[in-house]
């Protein structure tokens, strides 16, 4: 935002206050992420500055314990099950509904994207009730299929914006050339879609691995995922080495993001412009 | 079909061609309903289903009739004017032997204690006294059990027997709602000073409004920001929202704890300052709430302004300038209006999230700034009453439905996609 050459005084103020204005909101934005980061390379115990020394001594802490190793493995466990389910159900779904009108359309696309609105402690409280009758609590089948359900509107929506900017008339050319309806879809459809389901894909893992309303009810100390152990890390003994997890945590949301970005460029790329953001 | 070719169908195939085309559609209808059954079936099975079991059993109250079955019959009949006869005591006892001796009496006792206190010692007190008596052949059952405490001979505490003994109760509705039956049956406030629930839904309400209205103040400059800069600074501010909004929202918790605590950095920056001459108190109170709550919803602000401000013509505002327009006025009357669909959006989607908060509260804040959830929770891990669980949930669901009801009609939903 160029300050054009005829602006007054009081607009030149104004614009480079509220230039100092955005930039403190930026740093508000960063600085809890930039305040945890160097804590976790302190070398000495306390959980604030000044930094006695560098070191990686809660990395190593982190990587040799055995209940972080735990709760990394569960996490990847379930994230990747809940993901390929979420992903898959999800995709089938959003070709459906592009498919075709049909009554009662606008009320089953509000009832599959309910996940998204309802209160998780509803979702957690439900299933964990559910759940008891069958021993399904504190089982990865039950945690899978809930984080699945948690995903998947995720999927629905990024899935429906790529369906949507599709050319239909693909389609029908590839049956008019005699394709089966299945060979349309592998061979035509999902490469022009893939970008979209990818990113469904990631928001699903990324909604699996930052949930833990739902772990906090339904599993036990097992099945226990990285951000319920940060929780417990958090209300029982607040230690160093949850510093490592925090920043190892960061570290993936860059990734993701960066992932994202990318599919974001190459669907623009492909589909030409369009409303997805993140 | 285009006009050339139209002329080439005949009449009588046209008719054949309209059957077709409807035949087409109805096919496609069912391939698009059918590629939807499989989501559709799993949601119905994991989540509307035990849903509706959960809200089902803020109701349900079938669980008493398997402890004591002989006295949810008989008692039932009883019409609540005098007390009820020799067959209620009969039953009662021989009910209370047996849970005794089932282990169950427990349960009931705690389910009747939460309707009328004082009934769980009643209770245990008379089940331990029966178990020694051969029930069964006992002559005037009545006079035995009010000889073991006259509480016994008391109607008020029948009335509580016989409503806490049918199937169906509405008792934990009342409960969330600061209500409770008194001994005639009738539903009236719960005292004042026991009154809790009513206050933690006005505090669940005012809080998820604060956060929104904070996130509002903030996400609306750094969205205008966003969309009027050179295309470099936006890259790299729209960089570091979606590296926080990407950001494990335990991680943030977690940060904000460590900035706000008595060492923190705040806390030290002011202390050296001058500012203050022993930490104060930032966090595990209602200001940490506020802090950690805005800074994990302020990317479902911001996202959904940007995505409207974006595409904002700059030539209205300009016209207006060239009008005569100040440019508060031109940025109030011309500017604002054109955001309103980004802020209905963002709005909603805070207000509607932060309703239903749990972690940070639970992390953040100190006992007097949980909201709904945590009592959800609380009764589930603590107490053990999922019935009253259920109830607060329901009221979360009808809380949170209804927010969006009355909200979400005058929003686009395609403007709240996020991320």
């Amino acid at each position: 935002m160029a300050l054009p050459p005829y602006a007054t005084t009081g607009q030149r103020i104004w614009h480079y206050a509220f230039k100092v204005i955005a930039i403190g909101l930026f740093i508000f934005l960063l600085f809890p992420l930039l305040t945890i980061i160097p804590l976790s390379f302190n070398s000495g115990e306390f959980l604030y500055y000044p930094l006695k020394g560098l070191s990686l001594r809660w990395y190593e802490a982190f990587f040799s314990s055995d209940e972080w190793w735990r709760a990394m493995k569960n996490s990847a466990i379930i994230g990747f099950f809940a993901t390929i389910l979420a992903t898959v159900l999800g995709t089938i779904a959003a070709v459906g509904i592009n498919r075709a009108d049909f009554p009662g359309k606008q009320v089953l696309l509000a009832l599959l994207i309910s996940p998204m609105m309802v209160p998780l402690v509803i979702t957690a409280l439900s299933l964990y009730l559910f759940y008891a009758r069958f021993g399904m609590n504190d089982t990865y089948i039950g945690l899978i299929l809930a984080h699945a359900i948690l995903g998947m509107p995720f999927v629905l929506i990024t899935v429906s914006a790529t369906l949507q900017s599709f050319n239909t008339n693909l389609i029908r050319a590839g049956a008019s050339l005699g394709a089966s309806p299945t060979k349309v879809f592998f061979d035509i459809i999902m490469p022009n879609i893939a970008p979209g389901i990818a990113s469904g894909a990631m928001f699903a893992f990324a909604t699996s691995l930052d949930e833990v309303v739902v772990v906090l009810f339904v599993a036990g100390p097992a099945h226990r995922t990285l951000p319920r152990q940060m929780f417990t890390g958090i209300r029982e003994q607040l230690s160093p080495t949850i510093l490592a997890a925090a920043t190892v945590l960061i570290v993936i949301a860059g990734l993701f993001m960066l992932v994202l970005e990318y599919l974001n460029r190459r669907n623009e790329k492909m589909v030409g412009p369009m409303e997805t953001k993140g | 079909m285009t006009d050339a070719q139209a002329p080439a169908i005949p009449a009588a195939g046209g008719e054949q061609l309209k059957r077709r085309l409807q035949r087409a559609e109805r096919r496609k209808k069912i391939e698009a309903v059918s590629l939807i059954m499989p989501l559709l079936a799993v949601m119905i099975v994991f989540y509307f289903i035990p849903i509706a079991l959960m809200l089902y059993r803020s109701i349900d109250n079938t669980q008493m009739r398997q402890v004591m079955p002989r006295t949810a019959d008989v008692i039932a009949r009883w019409d609540g004017k005098d007390l009820p006869g020799e067959d209620v005591y009969k039953a009662a006892a021989q009910d209370m032997k047996e849970a005794r001796q089932k282990h169950t009496i427990a349960k009931a006792a705690r389910r009747l204690n939460f309707d009328k206190p004082g009934f769980s010692s009643l209770i245990s007190r008379t089940a331990r006294k029966v178990s020694k008596l051969d029930v069964d052949k006992c002559e005037n059952c009545k006079q035995t059990l009010i000889s073991i405490d006259k509480r016994w001979g008391e109607k008020p505490w029948w009335t509580v027997m016989q409503r806490g003994l049918k199937d169906h109760t509405l008792l934990y509705l009342l409960s969330a709602l600061d209500l409770r039956y008194d001994d005639n049956n009738h539903v009236v406030r719960v005292p004042e000073e026991q009154a809790i629930y009513m206050s933690i839904i006005a505090r669940t309400i005012y809080i998820s409004a604060s956060v929104t209205i904070l996130c509002l103040l903030l996400g609306f400059p750094i969205a205008y920001y966003l969309a009027t800069a050179t295309p470099r600074v936006r890259n790299l501010f729209m960089i570091v929202l979606l590296l926080v909004f990407w950001t494990s929202l335990l991680v943030r918790t977690l940060s904000w704890i460590l900035v706000l605590q008595d060492y923190g950095v705040v806390n030290s920056f002011l202390m050296w300052a001058g500012i203050t001459s022993k930490p104060i108190p930032l966090v595990f109170n209602r200001f940490g709430v506020y802090v950690a709550m805005t800074h994990v919803l302020l990317p479902f602000m911001v996202l959904p302004l940007y995505s409207v401000m974006r595409v904002i013509p700059k030539s209205y505002v300009r016209a207006a300038h060239s009008l005569g327009a100040t440019p508060l006025k031109a940025f109030w009357s011309v500017y604002v209006p054109q955001t309103l669909p980004g802020i209905g959006a963002g709005a909603l989607m805070v207000f509607i999230q932060a309703l239903g908060y749990y972690i940070t509260p639970a992390l953040v804040g100190g006992s007097r700034d949980q909201m709904i959830s945590y009592f959800v929770a609380f009764f589930v891990n603590e107490r053990v009453n999922w019935s009253m669980a259920s109830a607060l949930g329901l009221l979360l669901l009808v809380l949170t439905g209804t927010m969006y009801l009355i909200f979400g009609r005058k929003v686009n939903i395609a403007n709240m996609k996020m991320g």
